[in-house]
Formats: C-alpha cells, structure tokens, sequence
C-alpha cells in the first residue's frame, strides 16, 4: 500500500513545489518595492504594515475559501466584458491566498532592514553623490540584505506549511494526503503528506539560509550554491509535470468532496472513464460549496452531490416537500438556472441522521428523536464542523424542541471516536457511513420528518451535458448503488484493519453492480414515477428520512431501529 | 579671481526653530577654514548647505561662482569632497571599493579607478594591502585615512570635512590633522572644516568663523582671534586654547 502512497507523490510534491515557489516569487515582487516604499515612506508604512498583518490573522484556511467565490464573481465579470473567464478554482485562488499570506514577512524584514541601516552610511552615500535609486541599490539593499533573506526564510515556510491548505479549493498538493488521510483514517497517509512538506520546508529553509549567509558575510560562493541549490531542486521537483503541458486527448475532471464516499465515486468515475480511453483529472476533498459552484462554471466536469443540500443550499428551499417532488425540482431547477444536468440518483441515500451506540439508545430507552428530546439535557451532541449551522440542524432542534446539555464540533473521524470515548452522546452521522454498522450504531427515528432527503445524485457540467463519451461511461449507475453496497464500500476504506484505497474500492463497487443494473444505460433522464420507483426500490432497508407525518409514521418509529441496516 | 564658495543669505529653519540664521560668507581658493562653535550653533548646518545635503531655505550658495541649484544635488556632490563625522565608510565595500566609490558613480574605466587607488592610499599614507579589507577590519584612524582618501579620489577642488577628527584618540588626531593640512597645502585645495576644537581650528586653519546660535559671530584668522573679541561667546571660545598654550609654556618653565 505504501508504494501505493508514494507513487502519487511525485506530481503532488511538483504541484506543492509550483504552488508555493509561486506565491513565494510573487509575494517578494509585491512585498519588496512595497517595503522600499514604506521604509522610505512613514505616511506609507504604518498603513501597508497593519494590512500584512491584518491579512496574517485570518485563518490561512479562511482565505484560500474566501478567494474562491471572489475570483468566480471576477471570472464571471470577465466572461461579461471580455467574452472569456477563468478558473477559479484550484492553482489561482491557492496562488493569491498564498502570496498575500508571505507578503508580510517580506515586508515587513525589508522596513526592518532598510530603517536599520545605519544613519551616518546613508548620509555616507548621499554625500559621495549617490542618487536615490544608486543609494537603494548599492548601499542600502545589499545592507539589508541578510534581514531581508530572513523574512524571505519565514514567509517560505509559512507559504509551504500553508500550502497543504490549498486542496479543499481544488489545488493538488501535498495536502491531498493530509485531508484524504484524515478522512479515511488513514494515518500512514497523514504522516506521509506531513513529513513531505515538513521535509520540503527544511530543504528550503536551510538553502535560504546559505543565501542568508552568503549575504550576512558578503560570500559570493555560498550565496550562488543556495541560489544553484534552489534552481536545481525546483527543476527536479516540477520535472513530472512537464509531461502535462503537452497536448493530450479530451481531459476529464472529475470532482469530489472531503470524505471517504466521495472519493470512492470520483474514483469510480474516473475509472469508466479511463477504461474508455479518456484524460481524468481528479480534485478531491472540494469544500461543500466550492464544489457545486465549480460544476456550474465548468471547472469540473462531474461530481456527485446530495438531493437536499442541492436544495437548502442551491436552491436555498426551507421546506421539504418529499424525496420524489425534491429530485424533480432540482432536475429542472438547476437546469434552467444553471445549466447543470441531475444525470441520475445513484439509488441511496447519504442523509443526516442523529446516532447513538445501541447500548446507550436502549439503555436511555432513546428510539426516536421524539425520545431523544426528553433526554437530551443530559446528554452532550456532537456534530461535524458544519452540522450546527446547517438548516438540517435548525430543522430538528426546532422541530423537536432539542435542549443538549451540551454541543461540540469535531472532523468527522473524531466524531465517531468520541461517541466511543463518551465525550458525545449523540453524533450527526450520514446514513451511508460504514461505521453505523461497524461501531453497532443506531439512527434514532424521525417522525416528524424535520430531516430533508439526501439522495445521491450525479451532476454534470453545462458544457458537458451533451458530452457522448461522458454519458457513455456513466451509463447505468442510474439507481445502482444500494446503501448496504456504499456502507460497505465505504466501510473497507474507513477501517483501521485492511484497509483498501479508494480507487480499490471504487473497483469493487462497480463489478457488484451486475449487469442488469446497467441495461438501460441510454436512459439517464427518467420521468418522475420511474425515479420514484428505483428510490423505493433501492432505500426501502435504510428509511432514516422520513416523509411527512402520517399516522403510518407513529408506528414505524416505535419499531425497534435494528431492521434498517441488518 | 572668483571665489571657490560663495554663501549669500544663506539661512535654514527646522520645523520652526532657525537651525541658521541668513549668514554670507565668500572662501577664497586654496584657504583652509574651520568652522567653530558649540553644539547647536547651526555650524554642520552652514558646511552641509555648500554641497547641498541641506537645501537652504533662501539666498544661494556658489561654487567657483556658479549657483549650485544649477546643478542636480548628486552631480553636484561628486565634485565636491566630503569627510564624515562618524566617517560612514560602506560597510559591505573593500577599502578599494569605498576609495572608488566617486570614480565609480562617475563612470571611470577600471583600470584608471585600480592606479587611483592605489595613489590615493599612497597619498593618505596607508599600506596597500588594507585595500582588499573591509572596515570592519581597520583600526580608527586607518578608517578615517580612508574616509579622506574617498573624499579626494575625484580631485575634487573643495574639501569639506564635517569634524573629522572627533572620533580619534589625540595621538591619531594630532598625525591625521597634520597629514589633512600637508594634503591641502599639496593638493591646492579649498577645505572647509567643522570643528568643536578651538585648539586644532587655531593650528590647522588659515581663518576661523566662529559660529553662535546660528550666527555667524566672528570671522578672522587666528592670530587675530586669540588676540582678543568684542562678543563675549568668542572670547569664551578663545579663552581655553589661550589658557592651554599659556599653561604649556608655564609648565615647560618658559
């Protein structure tokens, strides 16, 4: 597996090495004139420094997200005036982030160091009929130098530490094995993009430093092997993208979000794609917005997202009128308004759903959230990191009247842990987690169908919504994946023992399909009954969404919740 | 024969306060003047406006009697020699390299900047192999060799030292400021220096002009100034090298 591992290392620690060589290289031509300016300049610095410093206090994983929407509002008024937009998504949000985040540093060594020239010198140079730019250059910047270097030193290791930041936004990098690693558990995988950039920072760092040196005693040679050093190790590491400039056939890219079940489905994608002779890029771990928006500009060409965050947060609907009327609305919605097809519904569903350890529901005699409500100022909630601002939550804590003891957010890995460690008593679980059934979990019932339906469904981008080969590759996923297939697939990449890669599990996913699941594969769009039938057909075991409140409701809800998954 | 430098109203306010009052002054070529007076009396003041690191607020300032607001500051400074107070050498350049710095702001070819660097270290009487030092590496009095030696590499015609001495221990002082004088007399040059050393302005200068609050108080040479003044602040001034030398010759039993 580890060979695994490793065999992608090379083109995420070029991307990495690009990304941050970039920002670096375009964070000193902003930082360095800047800081000229405002060393020589007092009206200029103290303004310019409290920026750097403002733009150094928001979160680095903050400001690679809030450039994304702002570079695709850009885009899209450059599509408005100029007839073409970019890419907001991936390298260029990462390189802005990144540059403003190592300008400060820079800036503020080069204030620092060209202040602290000693007075008498610069009289000195001004005396012997030195002009100002005579002055800068030869006195001025070459005794600055080694202070400068040092803020060069810093902002490098910041920029290549934060740089593992930039894969929610779409950028490969080393951090692609840090939130993959995370979200599988996969801690082999974690400490492998860890030590990668840890070890990336220290080669770097230490040949700036020769450079730091080299300037500090006037070294010609030592400067050069630092600069020779860092030429060289950019050219090796950038070196396998080269093949990437050149032309190739059709490109596909396939998107996914931050968990395990999303990269099994890129990865199955991708699979059908490559064995019909396509390109695929894969951008994984998207952050839940991000990921929608990309597909409407056509940045990916395909991902998998969820019927009722399309619908709260797409469509920004409160209400839930019923999993048919829901899949049907967005059909025809996101359609017209953005020209994103809805291929198909997948056939389970990967809801929000409420969960506790069986032994803890029965002992608590917690079936339902009806039940739960009663109990639940003794109890402690645990919810991912967005699940308390997400109108899912709203919904049931108004709906039931939920009053927790107390709520805490952890990343989903942490979470199950703490349901096991008792630190949460109850967690926000998906319904298509692998670990409901592995960790004996149950999904307390919703009777008043607070919870919307979250049915999988394939989107294709507007400019690929006519795309032959595409279609072809996707055919016949249209209701093919049963919720016990995805736990299970999800489950093999989850788990501590035995663990399978994604793209393994993608494998194993697609052959258990058979082959009657993919007959009709010419047939992506289905009228609404048909939809409804293979939903009926496919999630009849899990019914953790509930419909509206009928009397049927009352009783299915005191059934004990043990035939859902068994 | 026009005067090397010619101040005419020459005044100078700082944020409100008058660093220098309007104050005139013509040097003839080839004298060596100190400027003298204690600290505040505008005299660093009155030396930087002749080369134009201070940019006087009215009248004008002439050197071989053209106005020097003619001239860009830059060019003008390269023409004019000039020694530091705390001698700013460049602490990144080689003793050659801050010799060279004028000749090279001027463009000289290479090989007329190396013979020059040599002669002026020949000149100020320093060995030859310090030119590749940095200096760092040089005592107190090597430096300030090669702060007069910077000062003189474009032959300039006016030498203007802003007192140069001060930082030296007197042995050193005493040597440079004999060495300064030789090298004015061989040189023909115009030199204006400040001082706070009524002893050292009454034995290396032809003239004195004895600054006070921005004034300038007193204007003659030497001899006439130790004779005796109608200001008291330049009386005050006399007084120590007159109570010095009277008190050497007491102590030598004269």
């Amino acid at each position: 597996m580890n060979s695994g591992l490793l065999s992608l290392l090379p083109e995420r620690l070029a991307w990495h090495v690009v990304l941050s060589a970039a920002a670096l290289g375009l964070g000193l031509l902003i930082a360095l004139p800047l800081g000229v300016l405002a060393a020589r300049s007092p009206r200029l610095r103290w303004p310019s420094l409290a920026l750097a410093g403002l733009v150094q206090t928001i979160p680095s994983l903050a400001l690679l997200a809030l450039f994304y929407p702002l570079l695709l509002l850009l885009s899209n008024l450059a599509k408005g005036a100029l007839g073409h937009g970019f890419s907001a998504l991936g390298f260029l949000p990462s390189l802005l982030a990144l540059t403003l985040y190592s300008m400060l540093p820079i800036l503020r060594n080069t204030v620092t160091g060209l202040t602290g020239v000693d007075p008498a010198v610069v009289e000195a140079a001004r005396g012997v009929g030195m002009t100002d730019r005579q002055r800068l250059w030869r006195v001025e910047l070459p005794l600055a130098a080694p202070v400068i270097m040092a803020g060069v030193r810093t902002a490098a290791v910041w920029t290549i530490g934060a740089a593992t930041l930039s894969t929610p936004v779409g950028q490969t990098s080393l951090g692609d094995y840090i939130f993959s690693g995370l979200q599988t558990e996969n801690w082999a995988m974690v400490l492998t993009g860890c030590v990668a950039s840890a070890v990336l920072a220290l080669v770097v760092d230490q040949l700036l430093g020769l450079i730091e040196r080299g300037t500090e005693r006037r070294d010609r040679r030592l400067w050069g092997a630092g600069l020779l050093g860092l030429a060289v190790g950019l050219a090796a590491a950038v070196a396998p993208l080269a093949g990437d400039l050149a032309p190739r056939p059709a490109r596909y890219v396939i998107g996914a979000k931050n968990f395990s079940e999303q990269y099994i489905l890129a990865e199955l994608m991708a699979d059908r794609l490559e064995s019909k002779g396509a390109q695929v890029t894969r951008k994984i771990n998207l952050g839940s917005a991000v990921a929608y928006r990309a597909l409407a500009a056509g940045e990916i060409d395909a991902y998998v997202d969820y019927s009722g965050t399309l619908w709260a947060n797409v469509l920004g609907r409160k209400d839930n009128p019923g999993r048919a009327a829901v899949l049907d609305g967005l059909r025809t919605e996101l359609k017209r308004r953005d020209g994103v097809v809805l291929l198909a519904p997948l056939g389970f569903e990967n809801a929000y759903a409420l969960a506790m350890r069986r032994d803890r529901a029965q002992a608590l005699g917690i079936r339902t959230l009806a039940d739960l409500a009663a109990k639940a100022p003794q109890l402690t909630m645990g919810g991912d990191l967005e699940f308390f601002s997400r109108p899912e939550w709203t919904s049931v804590e108004t709906t039931y009247g939920l009053r927790f003891k107390a709520r805490r957010q952890f990343q989903p890995t942490f979470m199950y842990r703490a349901l096991g460690s008792g630190e949460a008593d109850v967690i926000s679980a998906f319904s298509s987690d692998g670990r409901i059934a592995a960790d004996d979990l149950v999904v307390l019932g919703d009777p008043k169908g607070a919870l919307p339906p979250y049915d999988a469904v394939l989107l294709i981008a507007p400019g690929r919504a006519e795309d032959r080969r595409l279609r072809a590759a996707l055919a016949g996923l249209d209701g093919a994946i049963t919720v016990e297939a995805m736990r299970a697939a999800n489950y093999s990449v989850d788990r501590d023992a035995d663990k399978r890669s994604p793209a393994e599990a993608a494998r194993a996913l697609d052959k258990g399909f058979g082959d009657g699941a993919r007959a009709g594969d010419t047939h992506s769009f289905r009228g609404l009954a048909s939809t409804a039938t293979v939903i009926g057909r496919v999630c009849v075991p899990v019914r953790i969404t509930p419909r509206p409140a009928t009397p049927e409701w009352s009783v299915r809800a005191s059934q004990p919740p043990a035939p859902r998954w068994s | 024969m026009t005067d090397a430098i010619v101040l005419e109203q020459v005044g100078k306010v700082y944020d409100g306060v008058t660093v220098l009052e309007p104050a005139s002054l013509s040097i003839a070529r080839g004298q060596f003047v100190a400027l003298v007076g204690g600290s505040g009396a505008g005299k660093t003041t009155l030396l930087k406006t002749i080369n134009g690191l201070v940019a006087p607020d009215g009248g004008r300032v002439l050197i071989d009697g053209a106005a020097t607001t003619d001239l860009d500051g830059p060019t003008l400074r390269r023409g004019i020699g000039y020694v530091f107070q705390e001698v700013g050498l460049f602490p990144h350049l080689t003793v050659a390299e801050n010799v060279a710095i004028v000749p090279t702001l001027l463009d000289w070819d290479a090989a007329t900047i190396a013979a020059r660097t040599g002669e002026l270290l020949d000149l100020v009487a320093l060995p030859r192999e310090v030119a590749t030092r940095r200096p760092a590496a040089l005592s107190g009095g090597q430096r300030q060799r090669v702060g007069v030696a910077r000062a003189l590499a474009a032959r300039p015609a006016i030498l203007l030292m802003d007192e140069p001495f001060g930082a030296l221990d007197p042995v050193t002082r005493a040597v440079l400021s004999d060495d300064v004088r030789r090298l004015h007399d061989q040189l023909h040059l115009t030199t204006v220096m400040v001082t706070h050393d009524i002893a050292e302005a009454v034995l290396l200068a032809d003239r004195i002009v004895v600054m006070h609050q921005g004034q300038i108080v007193a204007d003659d040479t030497p001899r006439a100034l130790l004779a005796g003044h109608p200001d008291p602040a330049v009386e005050a001034l006399m007084q120590a090298p007159r109570r010095q030398a009277a008190r050497m010759r007491e102590i030598a039993g004269e």
